[in-house]
């Protein structure tokens, strides 16, 4: 009788195919890397007029003149910082308390129901979320920043005209943007928290909140964490939504209600018509800080999952 | 089973494409440009319509950028570029070869405003460089006022909006307010994206436009057309002889026209702060960069459809907003033209 090829192959010595299996997947795991590197090297050579010219302080100084061909990073990487801040602020408590809500409180069908509503969310272009923050969430704050400054003007955070556009109104729509990641990692996480474990707790006379405080929370928290890591590397790299509404002026500013600016959105601005090789340089070496601090963010993540995962076990 | 079924079908499916791609490469040939966006909206027209005439030709244009364009065109990626703003002298002497600027239509950048109940503003030079330098803060500054006699205006503070990406519209502007105001070109200067001192950042004219219709009391600057498509308020800006001119095609030739016979030979000329009582100030040309020189037949296949836009195609810039080159000026260009091999 013949056998099929593939039984044949199985016949043979097994070393074999275990080999040029490991040969394989190594290859791809190297490919990966191998692209992360040559992303950075590529960045760092055509960024080379810029640290050559600036140095270092390229990093930390705010002038943005591309007439006098002097530039700065500071106000990109702070805009970038305090949005993708503010909207984590916002994100992360709203995205939790719908998490559990959907997993601990809600009926199974309406948490099946809103949960695709949420992912659906997520699938939304952000050049349209962009257009929705222009159209419904700038007049809105507008409306609300002269209040604002009125009851909360004694800090420097709720000073300056009211013009709608500015950090907080990119805050705010970065947190629209990422919420949905949040709530629907978080909810299926919680979901697979076992559920003798949940039932001991209630035998043992828990309410619903010390059952999630006490039982799910730290069961879930390695992957809670990286939901939020994940929602944070997206508000980081954001880029046609903030610019639609962040006022795209470099200035650092503590007040939320001035306009500022961000690493991504300087990219998508003013590459097109950069005519300068300094200036070409300068926007490749910002795209260089924002790759280095999405690896810092992403390394930071990582450590606390580990931690997280450490203590639990 | 889709896999294989789409499999299949793959090599009809390719042998189609390769029909339908060699019919038309044994005819057609292909000119590619990138460039200014400024002009896009006429460049596509004519782009469009001269495959009517001569189907042979097809011309792709994409409009990523004056800066853009300059950069491909400098590394002949391309076969022409198009820019708002001439190559400086540094920029032409990096090039290998000889590059002409060829002006193909004219375009006025128009100043406009968003102020409740207000609907007529007029403006000269310094007091617009002081707006956009925050020097003037409220719009019932002095300085406006006295442009403005009877005018109620209103003491709310002004919100100025500017681009936020490099343009070929910025460069016109801020190319005017450096030669009005001393202030302006100290501070800020000139260039396709500047330092702004005050404002915020619109993506596009269309950011722009948005950003003054939304704001009550704002300030900004988009081509002629984007005013008119969205129905924004502009000012009238008083120009050399001291009249008020609000902008049209009209006023953007005459403003051409004022400068005519002070056209250098390599067509590179600003025209902002032109002579003449209709000029309107802040206008600019547009121009195609090609180089004498070209390859194969791209010369006379460059040369054919210039010939074409120099008489035929200017007839189609008014409708798009775009202000047709002064007939003295076309004849220096038809010049030119006959000058690419």
């Amino acid at each position: 009788m013949r056998m099929s090829p593939s039984v044949l192959a199985l016949a043979g010595p097994r070393w074999g195919a275990d080999d040029a299996f490991r040969r394989m997947t190594l290859a791809f795991g190297l490919v990966i890397v191998g692209l992360a590197v040559a992303m950075g090297g590529t960045m760092a050579v055509n960024s080379r007029l810029a640290w050559r010219a600036f140095g270092l302080p390229f990093i930390w100084t705010s002038t943005w003149d591309p007439v006098a061909e002097v530039f700065g990073a500071w106000p990109f990487i702070w805009g970038t910082l305090v949005s993708s801040a503010l909207a984590l602020s916002v994100a992360v408590p709203l995205g939790l308390g719908t998490a559990v809500f959907l997993a601990e409180v809600a009926p199974r069908r309406l948490s099946d129901a809103a949960s695709f509503a949420i992912e659906l969310l997520a699938a939304i272009p952000t050049v349209i979320m962009g257009l929705m923050g222009i159209f419904i969430l700038v007049p809105l704050v507008r409306w609300a920043e002269p209040w604002l400054a009125r009851t909360l003007g004694f800090l420097p955070f709720f000073r300056g005209a009211p013009y709608g556009v500015g950090m907080l109104t990119a805050g705010l729509l970065l947190a629209f943007i990422i919420l949905p990641y949040i709530v629907s990692i978080t909810r299926e996480i919680m979901l697979t928290v076992p559920r003798s474990l949940r039932e001991a707790a209630l035998g043992l006379g828990a309410t619903k909140w010390e059952v999630v405080r006490l039982v799910v929370f730290p069961y879930a928290r390695s992957g809670v964490t990286g939901a939020v890591f994940l929602a944070l590397g997206r508000a980081l790299g954001e880029t046609m939504a903030v610019t639609m509404v962040i006022g795209n002026t470099p200035k650092v500013s503590l007040s939320l209600l001035e306009p500022g600016y961000s690493m991504a959105a300087v990219l998508a601005n003013e590459f097109a018509e950069a005519s300068s090789d300094l200036y070409v340089h300068s926007l490749v070496a910002i795209g260089l800080v924002l790759f280095g601090i999405t690896i810092v963010v992403n390394a930071i993540a990582r450590l606390m999952i580990h931690r997280a995962t450490v203590r639990a076990s | 089973m889709t896999t294989r079924k789409t499999l299949r079908s793959f090599p009809a499916l390719a042998l189609a494409m390769a029909v339908a791609a060699g019919g038309t490469a044994m005819a057609a040939t292909t000119l590619v440009g990138t460039g200014a966006s400024f002009p896009y909206p006429i460049y596509s027209k004519w782009f469009d319509e001269y495959q009517k005439v001569r189907p042979d030709v097809r011309i792709n244009y994409q409009s990523i950028g004056s800066g853009g364009g300059i950069r491909q065109i400098t590394a002949r990626t391309v076969d022409f570029g198009a820019s708002d703003g001439p190559m400086t002298s540094a920029q032409l002497f990096a090039v290998d070869g000889k590059i002409l600027h060829l002006p193909t239509v004219l375009g006025a950048v128009v100043v406009v405003f968003n102020l409740p109940g207000v609907d007529t503003l007029n403006l000269d030079g310094p007091t617009l460089a002081d707006i956009f330098l925050g020097k003037i803060r409220g719009w019932n500054d002095a300085a406006i006022a006295a442009l403005n006699p009877g005018v109620a205006l209103p003491a709310n503070p002004i919100t100025v909006v500017h681009r936020s990406d490099g343009s070929g519209t910025t460069f016109c502007l801020v190319d005017y307010l450096s030669k009005v105001s001393p202030a302006w070109l100290r501070t800020a200067g000139k260039g396709t994206a500047v330092n702004w001192p005050v404002g915020l950042g619109g993506k596009g004219n269309e950011g722009v436009a948005g950003l003054v219709k939304q704001t009550p009391y704002a300030i900004g600057y988009v081509e002629l057309i984007y005013a008119d498509q969205n129905h924004l308020s502009y000012a009238a800006i008083r120009n050399l002889a001291g009249k008020f001119v609000k902008a049209n095609t009209a006023a953007v030739t005459a403003a051409a026209a004022g400068t005519a016979s002070s056209m250098p030979g390599d067509f590179r000329v600003s025209i902002t702060n032109a002579a003449g009582d209709d000029a309107y100030p802040i206008s600019t040309y547009t121009w195609l960069l090609v180089y004498q020189a070209n390859p194969g037949n791209k010369g006379e296949i460059l040369k054919g459809f210039l010939r074409w836009m120099l008489k035929d195609g200017q007839g189609m810039a008014g409708g798009l907003g775009y202000a047709p080159l002064p007939d003295s000026v076309n004849g220096m260009v038809a010049k030119a033209v006959e000058t690419i091999r």
